[in-house]
């Protein structure tokens, strides 16, 4: 799953630097993710794994790292 | 209450990259209603992106100046409407107008601009 995660950021997140090179808890926003980046990532997302994020899971951060994305994919029901 | 303010600035050419990728219509469907869609084509009926990115920027400078950084709220429960007038309005709905009550505010300003690159918005809760 985290692989896939990576590639939509890399596609849509708009960073300073390839997130091949972050960690898992690396925080996005400092790597330069805008606001307007993240709602990209996260449209992404939900058609990359056919879900969508719950009303209570949109803040800022649940979208800040692979880690915290990762969990509130698995938490909408996407197996790791 | 005491005042609240929030500030925002996008760059039109992501949105308009947006509005070029494969997810345009989740995009525009997931952000803005489609009210503020129609409020945005130009005569030709294309949708521009910066009027886009100006509504985007009110949406994320209404997230700041909400409580708890607007947690839980949908972007078209923030919505900018344009008057017969051209003039600009906020209106907030659902977890936004909850967030909007809690925090003791009656009334929201907006106040939008844009360049060729550029757009951005202020808005102050009352």
């Amino acid at each position: 799953m985290k692989d896939q995660i990576r590639q939509v950021i890399k596609e849509h997140g708009h960073l300073a630097v390839d997130p091949e090179a972050l960690a898992d808890e690396a925080d996005l926003y400092q790597a330069g993710m805008t606001s307007h980046a993240s709602v990209n990532v996260m449209i992404a997302l939900e058609d990359t794994f056919d879900v969508e994020f719950l009303d209570s899971m949109l803040k800022r951060s649940v979208f800040e790292s692979i880690d915290s994305i990762a969990q509130a994919l698995s938490e909408v029901g996407v197996e790791a | 209450m005491a005042l609240r303010v929030g500030i925002d600035l996008v760059a039109v050419a992501t949105v308009a990259g947006s509005l070029r990728g494969p997810h345009r219509d989740h995009y525009l469907g997931r952000v803005y209603t489609p009210r503020e869609v129609d409020d945005c084509r130009g005569l030709s009926g294309r949708v521009e992106p910066e009027r886009l990115a100006a509504r985007f920027a009110a949406k994320e400078a209404a997230i700041k100046a909400l409580p708890g950084a607007g947690e839980g709220v949908r972007l078209t429960q923030i919505e900018v409407i344009t008057g017969p007038a051209g003039e600009i309005s906020l209106a907030l709905s659902g977890r936004a107008a909850e967030l909007l009550a809690a925090c003791g505010g009656t009334d929201v300003a907006v106040s939008l601009t844009h360049e060729a690159d550029f757009a951005a918005a202020t808005v102050v809760i009352a």
